[in-house]
């Protein structure tokens, strides 16, 4: 077994979905074509033609974002037609999937560089699970129609969790969005974003900066919004992650491969697990796959020293920490926030969280292990461990 | 500028596209700001943006903007940019050919220079990232900036205004230039519109110095953007090709004088635009941006008001326009598929059309001739032809596999049989030509459509021998097959839609121009030619003395004089031509005995070792000596234009083709006639031959300048 490196990870800027989002005159390919050149870009001693695999996720495969995306991605990004690539779909998790995929491989051996992002372009590919879903699911009750909005689910949460009440789940948004704030003050989060021009209607614009980040958020203001899945009911835009465009990638490599090139590894793949829950509670499941990749790991919670979770939303990471006895606001959690604040282009989602992570282990050398961990829809969860190779010693 | 002049300009043109001038602020990444200007007419890719006064008046307004927030320090740098992969398609020619006089031609040209010049005055460093297209006054937004990034994707750039009859006269003559040097300027203002309207990529404009950076279209913007900022930044952007002073004061008269006499040593006198451009060119040596400018608006206001500018907007407008839908079409979609093409004749013109058909359709083409041996060289002939296309890249190895695949030979007819279409090159002769349509007819399947490549003979007397004379239609290439633009489609008096209708779609796979024509003898070009000739032979015969001929024929602006249009052809050929429409028309062609014994003799022309013509030869002074009642120039001239009109109008009058249009239309992509005269007809109507021909005009009104209201 080889070791499986995150040497580096890039994004664009995050929009808003729909007409008035900075990307809805772009196609959702392009918009991964220029984080997958940003990438390459700023990292000029890997060459090109040395990738071995391209993996690209995203949720609705059609259209823009059909056609086998990685491959197309690849040649439109003008890397090598020798360069193979390949499209991949776990919905939310996309790219986290894209990433433990192609991880494996480097892992067993088979390859020695690799990219591995996804894209979603929630504008151009609004979420409509019912359409084609097979009618068997409702007829034979393999699940209820809850399962196919995940809006549904996470008031099916507050359900299952009583205790974690609405209050909580806007107070946790509401550090989300302040913690985001600051990390932008502090310059974490714009090192890594490949900025975007787009050509739109009124002139072409350069969008470098996340679109729906809410600084000036309050609890007040967030105790009063509408409850759009059900009359008093629990989630509210608010206390979930905005519909979203966006596009992230990670360069993934071996052993030799850091060595050939000089590469300077950011984090190192340790285990990663993926688990199956109720799909009408779809945002219970990081819970088990969290237990499984720390036990492959042979870790405990404890030996985790920051968690970077999605937060589709906010009582489904109050679910994970729940289930671990985590306070809500416990600093290892988000601590630059989350998707509530960056949003959440679904299958891209996943490598956002690693470049979160990544940048976190830089400034942390006290800090061994983080994971990255998400909900995913139709009641599955994925997670990965990842170790701080700026480790200095001390964690717990 | 003058308000009331602007006010009378935006009166004039109320239906003028407007280019929009949007301002975004853009953060580069040291933390300046750069205000990014977006030109876009808001109508997507297929209608490029172009300029007019209200667009002009729009940017300069946001430029004078920009200046004012330059001056508070609020920007550190403009740039300017298009969208859909254009940044700009050049002036919105329509409205500068519908302006009425000079004085609006003025104002239009002034306010090009008072908007675009802007650019190079905010008081901070501009910038024009070419997105894409930059077409004359397009490319001058970009030249008017300080610095210029292209995307490796653009393709259509250019100064193509002396193609147009105009001059770059929104800074373009004078900036280039002085930018590059003077003999690259003159590779793109004069040179480039002269080879058919040639365009540059991002590469060569890259290579030429005219853009300073290159960058990947996947992130075009945003490198231009990082690249702009570092320039702010103080990074050098080299200048290598800007002429120093040995170039000014030494090289540049030269320079010019040498591109002036290569132009006049190839097609006579240079057209005024090509003259006026040459002389801004010399003059821009002074780099004296304001003298230049105001030189460049009396020359471009003049070009506007100019014969050359409306004939070759004329000329333009049928080129790329009505080009594209032949009249007197029938429903395309009554179109047969055509999946074999059956060629009748191996020699060279029928081994031209093989290749044709097999590389444009992509279908097998199967050639017959009397022997084996005269099939064999024509194959053989095409395959050197492919080989020499491989050497020069111009086909790729597997591209040649399929041809060769493609194409094939027989000596038995019937092996024709599930050909959809074929089509005859055998010797022109009307015997010849309804024994092969005979023969053809044996074998292939009812629906099949037959064509002829007849120059001269009737399409019905070939049609008359046939059980289904309906599908037989001519299909007139002119020679080289594979370079020249147009096929003229013999309409027969028997030929039904559904032939007419294969035969225009055929053309249009094979990227040809269509021009229904009548079934009359010569069609358009080689009768028109027959009178061209003709008048040239007469005035030979009559002992002219023929520089005295081949000048009094120059005004017409051929790529080539008659003499050595008859030696490029054959004197055979030439000499059939004339015999042909003389037979027609006996008192209006004139048939020359002196070119048969020419053609069986020595020649016109005398070579060098080199092959080239040295002189005439012994044989046709003589000849030419023998005349003994030379006409003058004037005389040649005024027979040639009066003879030419009246022919036009005949044909016209016979329903020969549907419009004057369309005689221009042949007349450019069949034998040359040059654009900036608008083809034969507004030409004629011009030079006054339309009034004595016929009492009118071809044209109502003319097409003419507005230079004398």
């Amino acid at each position: 077994m080889a070791n499986v490196f995150f040497v580096d990870g890039v994004r664009t800027p995050f929009a808003r979905a729909g007409e008035k989002g900075a990307y809805w005159t772009l196609r959702a390919d392009d918009l991964m074509v220029k984080a997958v050149v940003g990438l390459m870009n700023r990292n000029p001693s890997v060459p090109a033609d040395r990738i071995d695999d391209i993996a690209i996720a995203a949720t609705t495969q059609q259209g823009d974002q059909g056609l086998t995306l990685g491959r197309t991605v690849g040649l439109l990004a003008g890397i090598p037609e020798t360069v193979p690539g390949f499209a991949i779909d776990r919905m939310c998790a996309g790219a986290m999937t894209a990433v433990t995929t192609m991880g494996s491989a480097i892992g067993m051996g088979s390859y020695d560089v690799a990219l591995a992002g996804g894209v979603e372009h929630m504008g151009r590919h609004p979420m409509n699970f019912a359409e084609h879903a097979n009618p068997r699911f409702l007829a034979e009750g393999i699940f209820t129609s809850a399962a196919l909005n995940m809006g549904y689910t996470a008031e099916n949460l507050h359900d299952r969790l009583p205790h974690l009440t609405k209050l909580r789940s806007d107070e946790f948004a509401l550090r989300s969005q302040l913690k985001a704030a600051t990390a932008y003050e502090q310059g974490h989060i714009q090192p890594h974003l490949v900025p975007v021009a787009v050509e739109t209607s009124t002139g072409v614009t350069l969008v470098d900066r996340d679109e729906q980040l809410r600084p000036g958020t309050t609890l007040d203001g967030l105790a009063g919004l509408k409850t759009p899945f059900r009359e008093h009911g629990n989630i509210t835009p608010g206390n979930a992650s905005p519909l979203t465009d966006g596009a992230t990638v990670a360069l993934l490599a071996g052993d030799d491969a850091v060595r050939e090139f000089g590469l300077h590894p950011k984090m190192r793949m340790v285990s990663f697990a993926f688990a199956g829950v109720e799909p009408d509670l779809m945002g219970l499941g990081p819970v088990p796959a969290t237990e499984k990749a720390l036990a492959k790991a042979g870790l405990t919670m404890d030996d985790i020293g920051i968690i970077e979770a999605n937060e589709a939303f906010a009582v489904q990471v109050l679910s994970l920490l729940d289930h671990y006895g985590i306070a809500d606001d416990d600093p290892r959690v988000n601590p630059w926030g989350g998707a509530i604040a960056f949003g959440h282009p679904l299958a891209s989602s996943g490598v956002r969280l690693m470049i979160q992570l990544a940048e976190q282990f830089t400034i942390r050398p006290d800090v061994r292990y983080g994971i990255t961990t998400m909900c995913v829809g139709l009641g599955q969860g994925g997670t990965i461990v990842w170790e701080n190779p700026h480790f200095r010693g001390v964690q717990s | 500028m003058n308000e009331s002049d602007i006010s009378r300009l935006i009166e004039l043109t109320p239906t003028e596209t407007v280019t929009h001038t949007f301002v975004r602020d853009v953060r580069l990444p040291s933390g300046r700001v750069l205000a990014l200007i977006t030109l876009d007419n808001g109508l997507g890719p297929r209608r490029p943006a172009t300029l007019g006064p209200r667009g002009l008046l729009e940017l300069a307004d946001a430029l004078d903007e920009l200046a004012t927030r330059a001056a508070e320090r609020a920007i550190n740098g403009v740039a300017i940019t298009g969208v859909d992969g254009v940044l700009a398609a050049g002036a919105d020619l329509g409205l500068m050919g519908s302006l009425p006089d000079k004085s609006a031609a003025e104002t239009v040209s002034r306010l090009g220079h008072y908007a675009l010049g802007k650019l190079a005055t905010l008081g901070v460093p501009s910038f024009a990232f070419i997105n894409g297209t930059a077409l004359g006054g397009g490319l001058e937004v970009a030249l008017n900036a300080h610095y210029r990034s292209v995307s490796r994707a653009a393709r259509n750039l250019a100064l193509p205004e002396t193609y147009l009859g105009l001059v770059p006269g929104w800074g373009g003559a004078f900036l280039l230039p002085n930018l590059i040097g003077v003999d690259k300027a003159l590779s793109v203002i004069i040179d480039n519109p002269a080879r058919n309207n040639r365009m540059l990529d991002a590469r060569q404009i890259k290579d030429l110095g005219i853009a300073d950076e290159i960058f990947s279209p996947v992130r075009f913007i945003e490198d231009s953007l990082t690249w702009a900022d570092r320039v702010i930044g103080g990074e050098t952007v080299p200048r290598p090709f800007r002429p120093g002073k040995v170039e000014r004061t030494v090289t540049w008269d030269a320079a010019v004088a040498l591109k002036r006499k290569e132009i006049v040593d190839k097609v006579g006198v240079p057209s005024l635009a090509v003259t006026k451009a040459l002389d801004l060119v010399t003059a821009a040596k002074d780099d004296d941006a304001t003298a230049a400018f105001t030189r460049e608006d009396v020359a471009l206001s003049d070009m506007i008001v100019s014969d050359q500018f409306r004939a070759s907007l004329y000329g333009f407008t049928l080129v790329n326009k009505h080009a594209k839908s032949p009249q007197g079409a029938p429903d395309l979609s009554l179109s047969r598929p055509i999946r074999k093409v059956g060629v009748v004749g191996a020699g060279l013109m029928a081994s031209q059309f093989a290749m044709l058909f097999a590389r444009r359709l992509g279908v097998p083409v199967i050639i017959t001739d009397v022997s084996q041996e005269r099939i064999d060289k024509g194959l053989s002939y095409m395959h050197g032809e492919m080989a020499t296309q491989l050497a020069r890249g111009a086909v790729t190895p597997d591209e040649l596999n399929r041809f060769a695949s493609l194409v094939s030979g027989t000596v038995d007819i019937a092996d024709f049989h599930d050909c959809d279409l074929v089509i005859e090159a055998v010797f022109e002769e009307l015997g010849v030509k309804q024994d092969v349509f005979r023969r053809v007819e044996h074998v292939v399947a009812a629906e099949a459509i037959l064509a002829t490549n007849t120059s001269s003979l009737s399409v019905a007397d070939m049609a008359s021998v046939l059980q289904r004379p309906e599908r037989l239609v001519g299909f007139h290439f002119f020679n080289p097959v594979a370079v020249m633009p147009l096929v003229e489609i013999v309409n027969a008096p028997d030929t039904n839609d559904v032939t007419l209708a294969t035969a225009l779609s055929l053309a249009r796979s094979l990227r040809k121009t269509a021009v229904i024509t009548a079934d009359a003898t010569g069609f358009v070009v080689n009768r028109l030619l027959g009178v061209f000739l003709g008048e040239a032979m007469r005035a030979f015969d009559n002992g002219t003395d023929v520089d005295t001929i081949i000048q009094a024929m120059s005004p017409l602006g051929l790529p080539m004089n008659a003499f050595v249009l008859l030696d490029l052809i054959g004197l055979k050929v030439g000499a059939h031509v004339l015999d042909s429409m003389a037979g027609y028309a006996p008192e209006r062609f004139y048939t020359s005995h002196n070119l048969h014994v020419l053609a069986e003799g020595t020649g016109l022309f005398e070579r060098d070792t080199a092959g080239k013509r040295s002189g005439l030869s012994a044989e046709a002074l003589r000849l030419s000596a023998e005349g003994n009642h030379p006409s003058t120039l004037s005389e040649v001239y005024g027979a040639l234009v009066d003879s030419l009109a009246r022919e036009v109008r005949i044909m016209l009058d016979e329903n020969v083709v549907h419009s004057a249009e369309d005689i221009d239309l042949c007349m450019i992509l069949g034998a040359g006639w040059p654009l900036h005269l608008g083809g034969l007809t507004p030409y004629l109507d011009r030079c006054g031959a339309s009034q004595r021909a016929f009492g009118g005009t071809f044209h109502t009104p003319p097409i003419r300048g507005v230079a004398a209201s």
